[in-house]
């Protein structure tokens, strides 16, 4: 059992241990950093979104193979710190073969809880997020401000692929700290 | 003394002079806990922190001196404008300004150079004429100048670097023409630490006729400045890293230019008479402090030239001068790890790369323990440009850090690696 576990049960635990930037660095994270799944192109590619944050150089392109609105493959590729790769890296995990509905929802719960609009320490809102599992590990970017964007982009970059943005950046007026998110 | 090679060799400097535990003690915020460490403060270039005697000077002032300045006839307002007055002539003195005239204070650094810009450059530049800035400016000296270039259809000429982020004085000198109306530079890279020659540059300029603006933000803190001796037109600086409160900054001019240029901002306090008809300017440097000005941070900005000089700028600058010696010596043994920025002459400046870790990830990683650095472009993209990089992590030092810190910041360094080894 992976410490994470121990303490899901409790979601209040859960998210103070979370909050812990240092043990979300040196456990999942890291490890995600160091061998990305699905790091890649998809040959076959339906959807392709490049995503590019200005201040720090990230950037990443995401390929998507759509098969009857479900994601059948999805690929990342592009440089970036760990909190950007880590957080691409589990994002295509968790939305491989899902329909891109369940997908929308995931985006739009892993951006209300890094960006701070959902107040995670009010239980009510935490149990309102219903598809982010073991994504909630990123919870804890939302004390640094400074690193919502580093996390946040991959979804971004998703979210534009769906919606056949072809770039996006996060110094532009498309920027994803203020962009709607939704039915766009 | 020789403004360019500013840095003394460190077998002149006389530790026993220089007290570090006294001197950390002037700062109450040295003191703070980061996540559970003793703060390492390592992120002076983009901001000092204030010694008590600062932020005593400015409780005193708002205590028992404010008003506002140049304008009533009262006991307070005469007062403050004696104190305002006053940290202008500390200000001469610190860089040895011939007039107190030529002292304006400004916003800022970045504000310095807007105002010589507007003041200056719209005036005297136009279509077809030649600016030249370098590959090592701030953003804050790139910026301006290509707004001028736009409105006017004017042009950039920039001077490169090597890769050790040295200045080619050579191509430097062949970018002069007869168009050429106009040299900024910065004194002090901000990414890098080099030191550039600006005596040299200066001079070469002037044998063209061309006048030179010097972005000093990153030299004015590290060592002793003399603008007469440099002999630069134009000198900008800032006070919050200069140890004193933000929002406070200066520029030397040439009382000649300057009264030779436009206003810059026009509101109360620049001028001498106003009708619906016409306005007659104020004398330098009221011309150019339209508005109350932030008295408060102005005569802060005086009790910290008062501070630092007591301690003596050599001083200073040996003990920073040993901090990057040991710091580089202690980083470029770190496998994996590449200083960027090698130039012969430095500020306490190291900027540096890890192999397979993004810089912010350095940068959050090290706060953890405490250890403040910045990461990014430090607002100088062109410079990251030149070397291929994003972003790198700068670890910048001022007078009150410590060998010790440098090792806390080695150690820092070593534990990122071990984390994503």
């Amino acid at each position: 059992m992976r410490w994470w576990q121990a303490y899901a049960t409790c979601k209040k635990c859960l998210l103070k241990i979370m909050a812990n930037l240092k043990a979300l660095y040196q456990e999942v994270i890291l490890e995600h950093n160091k061998k990305p799944r699905n790091f890649g192109v998809v040959t076959a590619a339906t959807h392709h979104a490049a995503g590019h944050n200005p201040l720090c150089g990230d950037h990443l392109e995401i390929t998507l193979a759509m098969q009857d609105e479900h994601i059948h493959e999805i690929a990342f590729t592009g440089e970036s710190c760990a909190i950007c790769k880590s957080s691409a890296s589990m994002m295509t995990v968790a939305v491989k073969g899902k329909p891109r509905a369940d997908a929308e929802i995931l985006i739009q719960e892993f951006l209300e809880m890094t960006t701070g609009k959902l107040d995670l320490s009010v239980p009510e809102n935490a149990q309102k997020l219903t598809h982010i599992g073991r994504l909630k590990i990123f919870a804890g970017v939302a004390e640094l401000p400074t690193r919502v964007k580093c996390a946040i982009l991959p979804w971004h970059t998703l979210h534009a692929a769906f919606a056949s943005v072809a770039e996006i950046s996060t110094e532009s007026e498309f920027d994803p700290m203020h962009a709607p998110i939704g039915d766009a | 003394m020789n403004s360019i090679n500013a840095l003394p060799a460190t077998d002149l400097f006389d530790a026993s002079t220089f007290d570090i535990n006294k001197v950390r003690a002037d700062f109450p915020i040295l003191k703070l806990q980061v996540e559970g460490n003793p703060l390492v403060y390592l992120d002076n270039a983009a901001s000092a922190q204030m010694p008590q005697q600062v932020i005593d000077r400015l409780v005193r002032y708002q205590t028992t001196q404010h008003a506002n300045i140049h304008r009533a006839v009262h006991y307070l307002s005469e007062l403050a404008t004696a104190e305002y007055d006053d940290a202008r002539r500390k200000l001469q003195r610190f860089i040895n300004a011939g007039e107190e005239r030529e002292v304006i204070f400004t916003s800022g650094t970045t504000e310095a150079i807007n105002l010589v810009m507007h003041g200056y450059g719209r005036k005297f530049i136009g279509a077809g004429d030649e600016i030249i800035i370098t590959n090592l400016e701030h953003h804050s000296n790139i910026v301006p100048w290509q707004m001028l270039a736009e409105e006017k259809g004017a042009a950039i000429r920039v001077v490169p670097i090597n890769d050790a982020g040295e200045l080619q004085i050579d191509a430097y000198e062949n970018l002069f023409n007869e168009r050429t109306k106009f040299v900024s530079l910065i004194h002090v890279s901000n990414a890098l630490g080099t030191i550039n020659p600006i005596k040299k540059m200066i001079a070469y300029a002037h044998s063209r006729g061309v006048p030179v603006l010097v972005d000093g933000a990153q030299a004015v803190p590290h060592m002793k400045i003399d603008v007469q001796d440099l002999d630069c037109d134009f000198y900008a600086f800032s006070g919050h890293k200069l140890c004193g409160p933000t929002g406070i900054g200066i520029l030397y001019g040439r009382a000649a230019l300057l009264e030779k240029m436009q206003p810059f901002k026009g509101g109360g306090d620049m001028i001498l008479s106003v009708t619906f008809d016409k306005t007659t300017y104020n004398t330098i440097p009221y011309k150019f402090e339209a508005g109350t000005p932030p008295i408060a941070a102005a005569i802060g900005l005086g009790a910290a030239v008062d501070y630092l000089s007591a301690i003596g700028m050599e001083k200073i600058a040996a003990h920073e001068h040993a901090l990057l010696q040991y710091a580089t010596t202690q980083v470029s043994q770190i496998e994996d790890v590449k200083i960027i920025g090698t130039a012969q002459q430095k500020a306490s400046v190291l900027s540096f790369v890890m192999k397979h870790i993004h810089p912010h990830d350095i940068g959050t990683l090290l706060n953890q323990e405490g250890i403040a650095v910045r990461t990014g472009h430090h607002c100088a993209q062109p410079v990251m440009q030149r070397f291929g990089l994003p972003a790198t992590s700068r670890a910048s030092f001022a007078f009150y850090n410590t060998m010790d810190e440098v090792d806390a910041l080695v150690a820092g360094i070593r534990n990122v690696q071990k984390m994503f080894a």
